[in-house]
């Protein structure tokens, strides 16, 4: 009896080992390779130092294309989470068959290949595209808006395209909101704005701060979306890493590049997280 | 004891609540249907059914949740239709107390203050004083998290009362406490209605809370309002066999009306005997079908054969019950009659099989209603 009881609560090591094998052969092995790859001095290979660390940590060019690239992740989650708090919000309001057709609209872009939903704001964002064909129709303007190939037409693409994971956390925390506490606080005198404001608002953080670690993360790694909507003009973290190994082959500049994003983007997660945590604090009622 | 919130109206509280031909419709079905309560003020009216009698949804119509199909809701004489909850001044207990977790205890009480616009440091001391009204003084700082059921409880009615509403609803408010909370809570809510002097709406399905607590209860079954009166009125005067049979226990009985005026009737029972009823509710006439409702203790038990005149059974079953005994008693037409006594004067079970007699402990206590 205890034995068959043991076997039900202890696992096995060994059940895991192809997972921890395929991890550490896909994952933990070019992560290695691609540090060690950052230290040479020479793409020709030779001696190992600092020097990649010192190249793009000095070089003004560099540093304004991971700070860019940060703040377009920025850019995108702020506004990913404007557009985003009011469809959760909405689905959280709404009757069961609405629910039902917000999530597949939220989903939607889930289903869909990157490359094709970026080609469709190509397309919206084009000179003679859906935007500027309208407006020209209403006359609001003359000539066609430079849309595509602009910061703002790649934070645009990127928000709509990372939709889906900040509505989805979002909406998870505003369901586990009990309904009498708007309730209650609507009685107590307060308006919607308030209720809002004081109640709602800090409940659903812990949704908010994970969507947003979500989204941020997705946005400043999104490389198809950034280079066709951005273009040749501008230039963001993947696609420099892209370049630099493959196009001038220089791939301990690229690795050493890859690290420092890799670094700034946990740095970024882990204040998201601590947030995350003080949040947490909120919720569970 | 409670002092008006500063920008309430100067005496706010004991406000009449009139509740009239209030309806409510879902699609086809009625939720309630044309109800009409005229509540004084200060008194402490429980609303009683069944789950789905349509409680809940007078309490979200009082509250402004939910807007009536049909009728007015007056609070103080003015109509408050059309106003939404955070402008009607109403305080609610939710079941599961609602209490902002997010915020300590203070932060919780003092709400609806903060919402009223009231000052800090005002806010600060009302909400000291609702926390000592409820004997929490002490935990201001705490979150609601870390507080029992009860304390939850306490701060909850706290926070209702702080902003002095007109109107206080109890939505359930006893049922998530175990039962020796309960009566202690009950007591203590009722001590802290009477102090304050509001008006207050008690929604519950027990009906012991109801008798135990509320000045009258208004009876509900399916929407509809049965019966409106004094606890001891719904218990002792039942105005139909719903409210008979949902308050307390009865037994049933069939019959038919031999005569009646309008103090007492007298029925032949179908399981022998006559027996003499309070006035017959409704308008029958001798000879009609009619239903008795005899409460357990309106009957003793006579260990003795009777004969074609009284009620006569076998013994099924007793059961002592601390203060009283109970006997499960088959009589005449198969029906089975539980009589309660008090144990004082029947120390002795009677054994299963045993022919007895039954008789009312006195007249005119059966009620009679026509047959179903």
């Amino acid at each position: 009896m205890a034995a068959t009881l043991r076997d039900v609560t202890t696992y096995d090591l060994k059940l895991a080992a192809p997972l921890a094998a395929g991890f550490i052969l896909f994952f933990v092995t070019p992560l290695v390779i691609l540090l060690a790859l950052s230290f040479q001095t020479d793409p020709q290979g030779g001696h190992y130092g600092l020097t990649q660390y010192v190249a793009f940590l000095g070089d003004s060019f560099s540093l304004g294309v991971l700070g860019s690239t940060l703040w377009l992740g920025v850019k995108v989650t702020v506004l990913t989470l404007l557009l985003g708090y009011p469809v959760a919000w909405l689905h959280q309001r709404s009757p069961a068959w609405a629910r039902g057709l917000i999530m597949l609209l939220v989903l939607l872009p889930l289903l869909t290949s990157v490359v094709v939903r970026t080609f469709a704001w190509v397309v919206i964002l084009g000179r003679q595209g859906i935007v500027n064909a309208t407006l020209a129709w209403i006359g609001l303007i003359d000539t066609p808006l430079k849309l595509l190939y602009t910061e703002g037409g790649v934070v645009v693409a990127l928000a709509q395209v990372q939709m889906p994971l900040m509505v989805l956390p979002i909406i998870t925390a505003l369901s586990r909101i009990d309904p009498n506490f708007a309730d209650a606080s609507s009685v107590l005198g307060a308006g919607h704005w308030r209720t809002f404001r004081k109640v709602i608002l800090p409940l659903s953080l812990p949704g908010i701060v994970a969507g947003c670690l979500l989204t941020y993360a997705a946005a400043i790694t999104a490389f198809i979306t950034q280079s066709l909507i951005g273009g040749g003009q501008m230039l963001f973290m993947p696609m420099y890493i892209y370049q630099q190994a493959s196009t001038l082959q220089n791939w301990p500049f690229a690795a050493a590049i890859s690290i420092v994003f890799l670094v700034s983007v946990l740095v970024v997660v882990s204040i998201f997280n601590a947030l995350g945590r003080l949040s947490r604090g909120y919720a569970n009622a | 004891m409670v002092s008006a919130s500063p920008n309430g109206p100067a005496s706010p509280r004991g406000q009449t609540l009139l509740l009239d031909g209030i309806t409510q419709r879902y699609g086809a079905s009625l939720a309630v249907n044309e109800v009409t309560l005229d509540i004084r003020g200060g008194e402490l009216v429980a609303l009683l059914g069944p789950s789905g009698c349509g409680k809940t949804t007078l309490l979200r119509i009082i509250a402004g949740f939910l807007a009536q199909t049909k009728g007015h809701v007056m609070v103080g004489g003015k109509s408050v239709d059309g106003l939404p909850p955070n402008r009607r001044s109403v305080g609610i207990v939710f079941q599961n107390y609602a209490l902002f977790p997010h915020m300590t205890v203070e932060e919780n009480v003092a709400y609806g203050l903060d919402a009223r616009g009231v000052d800090r440091a005002t806010q600060r001391s009302e909400a000291q004083r609702m926390l000592d009204l409820v004997k929490l003084g002490h935990l201001g700082d705490r979150t609601p998290r870390q507080l029992s059921g009860g304390q939850q409880q306490r701060v909850a009615l706290a926070r209702a009362l702080a902003v002095n509403p007109s109107i206080l609803l109890l939505d359930e408010p006893f049922a998530a406490l175990d039962k020796n909370l309960r009566l202690d809570m009950q007591i203590e809510v009722k001590r802290i209605q009477r102090l304050s002097g509001i008006t207050t709406i008690l929604v519950t399905h027990d009906q012991e809370e109801a008798l135990s607590m509320a000045d009258r209860v208004a009876v509900l079954s399916q929407g509809r309002l049965e019966q409106f009166s004094p606890p001891t009125e719904i218990y002792d005067a039942p105005d139909s066999l719903f409210v008979n049979t949902f308050v307390g226990s009865a037994n049933l009985l069939g019959g038919v009306l031999v005569d009646s005026d309008r103090s007492a009737g007298r029925v032949r029972l179908d399981a022998g005997g006559l027996i003499e009823t309070r006035a017959p509710k409704g308008d029958l006439r001798p000879g009609s079908r009619v239903t008795v409702c005899l409460r357990p203790e309106h009957l003793s038990v006579d260990p003795a054969t009777g004969d074609a005149e009284t009620l006569n059974g076998v013994v099924e079953m007793g059961l002592p019950l601390g203060a009283t005994v109970v006997h499960e008693i088959r009589v005449g037409d198969g029906t089975a009659v539980k009589v309660s006594e008090p144990r004082i004067q029947r120390t002795d079970l009677l054994a299963p099989g045993t022919p007895v007699r039954l008789a009312p402990v006195a007249p005119r206590l059966a009620s009679v209603f026509a047959a179903a």
